[in-house]
């Protein structure tokens, strides 16, 4: 267990790494949020989910995953292409003309481990949801993972969600939600302060739990696998992830300011001498 | 002229109702989803015969449309079905995103378009909604215009891949067409050979340009009449052939003038063969309560609007 949390521990530090290599090379991308779902997304794709062999959109047989807040792309490409989707060279057109890797997700361009665009808020609670019970209709006992961000849950449509989950029993289904407190006009609190969120989940008639450490791969570990445990069980399953911004570089931590910006030359080699490769770069 | 004949009068949505019917039992892929209009929408049948493939999302459409998106993966063949307002404008960003942008195989139905919902009014009379459809990229647009072409339709998209906007209505109108006739979606259907005018119509205004084609007869005018059920991606050339032929179109669909089938004929003709064209569509507003028929006269979307435009057009020739 040591040696596998060293090396999810290593294989997020290169991920920290790519992230901030992508947004620094075209000026532009959320480098704060990607950063603070770093450890969880690799844990997620490295040890909780079950992932079959290439790409299947449909999913079959095998857990599938869609990430909701679009903007934290960086993270997700590099975790999708270090997990063998496509090839970790393709990180290097992050956000240029004629790209797979958009500045937000999407099918359209047939990138491998993308099943769903997001990027408009609020979205990828309901299309889970669906993917979720297509899953029962077609007697497929794997699970469905969403990632959504903590201010995007000011977004109406994810309250309609919440609701139908359990409603209809979706209960193979783990909507993780990232806390962060933060979002693009500062803090969570001061913007449209979402009050007590597990109780609103609770309310709802969700089975919540909390990751209070949601940078630390054991604590990840720990929490998912109490998730999954909780599954099948009546109740769609939410996950209340307490993560920093800007996880892993100093700088970038305890602020908004990093939710859309890319660091100055300087400001990068500061932030990769705080990471260094672990797994070799794109 | 050629002599259609009213096989008796249905509602298009049950036309969709029926063909929902059949398909859950031809293919169990498809799956219905309905935001608490079972009965507007005809999905009875369906919902008792298959209840694991129903799903009551209760009045959420936004959620609708993002759990049709997710059936598709794992794949499912989702027909949506509200109100065509609450089909559309409503959920206009999930469309395009969830859906449009994601080439998900989701078929959005929707019932009472237009004016002839009648008495409720404005709020919920789309006149918009293909235009707003027709606008993103790869969304297929049918509007359908009777219970017999609803339902054949309806099978239709079972067996077409992509995303597509299927739009019908409330009241019970003519039902004309042959029940065997296939539906093939971008194909149109040439109703009446005419010289002098042509006349391409979708929807509820198929039949009144029937009417209106049996009127010019009368005043010793031939029209040619064309029912458009597919206007993305839309027939042009058979609009091209017969407008060589007759040199004038009048376009007739209930649907604002901006963004209709009147627009996308007149841009094939532009980029083609410029020729005079009007427009049979309301202009440029909302609609109001009324029966269905006080609407389209109001608004002038019947055969004698037809008669009247297909003259002017003549004139402009």
């Amino acid at each position: 267990m040591t040696q596998q949390i060293s090396n999810l521990e290593q294989f997020t530090q290169q991920v920290r790494r790519d992230i901030l290599r992508m947004v620094h090379a075209v000026n532009s991308g959320h480098p704060g949020g990607s950063l603070g779902c770093a450890e969880f997304l690799v844990v997620l794709y490295q040890h909780v989910m079950k992932r079959n062999p290439g790409f299947d959109m449909n999913g079959i047989n095998e857990d599938v995953f869609f990430l909701s807040n679009g903007h934290i792309s960086p993270v997700f490409y590099s975790v999708l292409a270090r997990s063998g989707y496509f090839s970790v060279s393709e990180l290097a057109t992050f956000r240029k003309l004629n790209s797979r890797l958009q500045g937000h997700p999407t099918t359209h361009e047939g990138l491998e481990g993308v099943r769903m665009a997001s990027g408009s808020l609020g979205q990828g609670l309901s299309v889970a949801l669906g993917a979720a019970q297509a899953k029962k209709i077609n007697n497929d006992p794997n699970l469905v993972f969403v990632l959504t961000g903590d201010g995007e849950l000011q977004e109406g449509q994810n309250w309609e969600a919440i609701m139908y989950g359990s409603a209809k029993n979706v209960d193979n289904l783990i909507a993780v939600v990232d806390l962060n407190g933060q979002q693009i006009d500062g803090s969570t609190k001061d913007v449209l302060n979402m009050g007590n969120v597990k109780a609103k989940f609770e309310a709802f008639d969700w089975d919540v739990l909390e990751i209070t450490e949601g940078n630390n791969v054991e604590a990840i570990i720990n929490g998912m696998a109490d998730a999954k445990s909780r599954t099948g069980k009546g109740k769609p399953v939410c996950v209340l992830l307490h993560t920093e911004m800007g996880n892993g570089v100093d700088f970038m931590m305890h602020t908004h300011a990093w939710h859309g910006k890319a660091p100055s030359n300087e400001q990068l080699e500061n932030a990769l001498n705080q990471n260094p490769a672990t797994l070799g770069d794109y | 002229m050629k002599k259609y004949e009213n096989q008796g009068s249905k509602d298009t949505r049950s036309g969709f109702g029926a063909g929902m019917t059949e398909l859950g039992q031809k293919n169990e892929n498809v799956v219905a989803l309905c935001a608490d209009l079972i009965g507007s929408l005809k999905f009875d049948d369906f919902k008792k015969n298959h209840p694991e493939r129903f799903f009551q999302i209760g009045i959420a459409e936004a959620n609708m449309i993002g759990i049709a998106a997710g059936l598709t993966i794992g794949g499912k063949i989702p027909f949506t079905g509200t109100f065509a307002n609450f089909s559309t404008g409503r959920v206009y960003d999930q469309i395009r995103q969830s859906v449009a942008y994601s080439d998900k195989n989701v078929k959005i139905c929707a019932s009472h378009a237009g004016l002839t919902l009648g008495e409720d009014g404005a709020t919920h009379q789309i006149l918009e909604d293909i235009g707003l459809m027709k606008m993103l990229p790869g969304m297929t647009v049918i509007n359908t215009c009777d219970y017999n072409q609803t339902k054949a339709a309806t099978l239709a998209l079972a067996d077409h891949h992509g995303p597509a906007y299927l739009r019908f209505g409330r009241p019970v109108v003519p039902n004309f067409t042959p029940a065997d006739e296939p539906f093939v979606i971008g194909k149109a259907i040439m109703l009446n050979e005419g010289t002098d005018v042509t006349i391409i119509a979708t929807g509820h205004l198929v039949w009144e340009a029937l009417q209106a084609a049996e009127e010019l007869e009368n005043q010793g005018i031939s029209a040619e009449v064309i029912n458009i059920h597919t206007i993305k991606p839309l027939d042009e050339e058979a609009i091209l052939k017969s407008v060589a032929k007759t040199g004038c179109v009048v376009t007739a669909e209930e649907h604002n003038f901006l963004g209709g089938l009147g627009e996308s004929v007149a841009r094939t003709l532009s980029l083609n063969a410029p020729a005079p064209q009007e427009f049979v569509a309301t202009n440029d507003t909302f609609g109001e309560s009324g029966t269905p028929e006080q609407l389209m006269e109001k608004y002038g979307l019947n055969a004698k609007s037809i008669v009247e435009k297909a003259k002017k057009v003549i004139a402009r020739k």
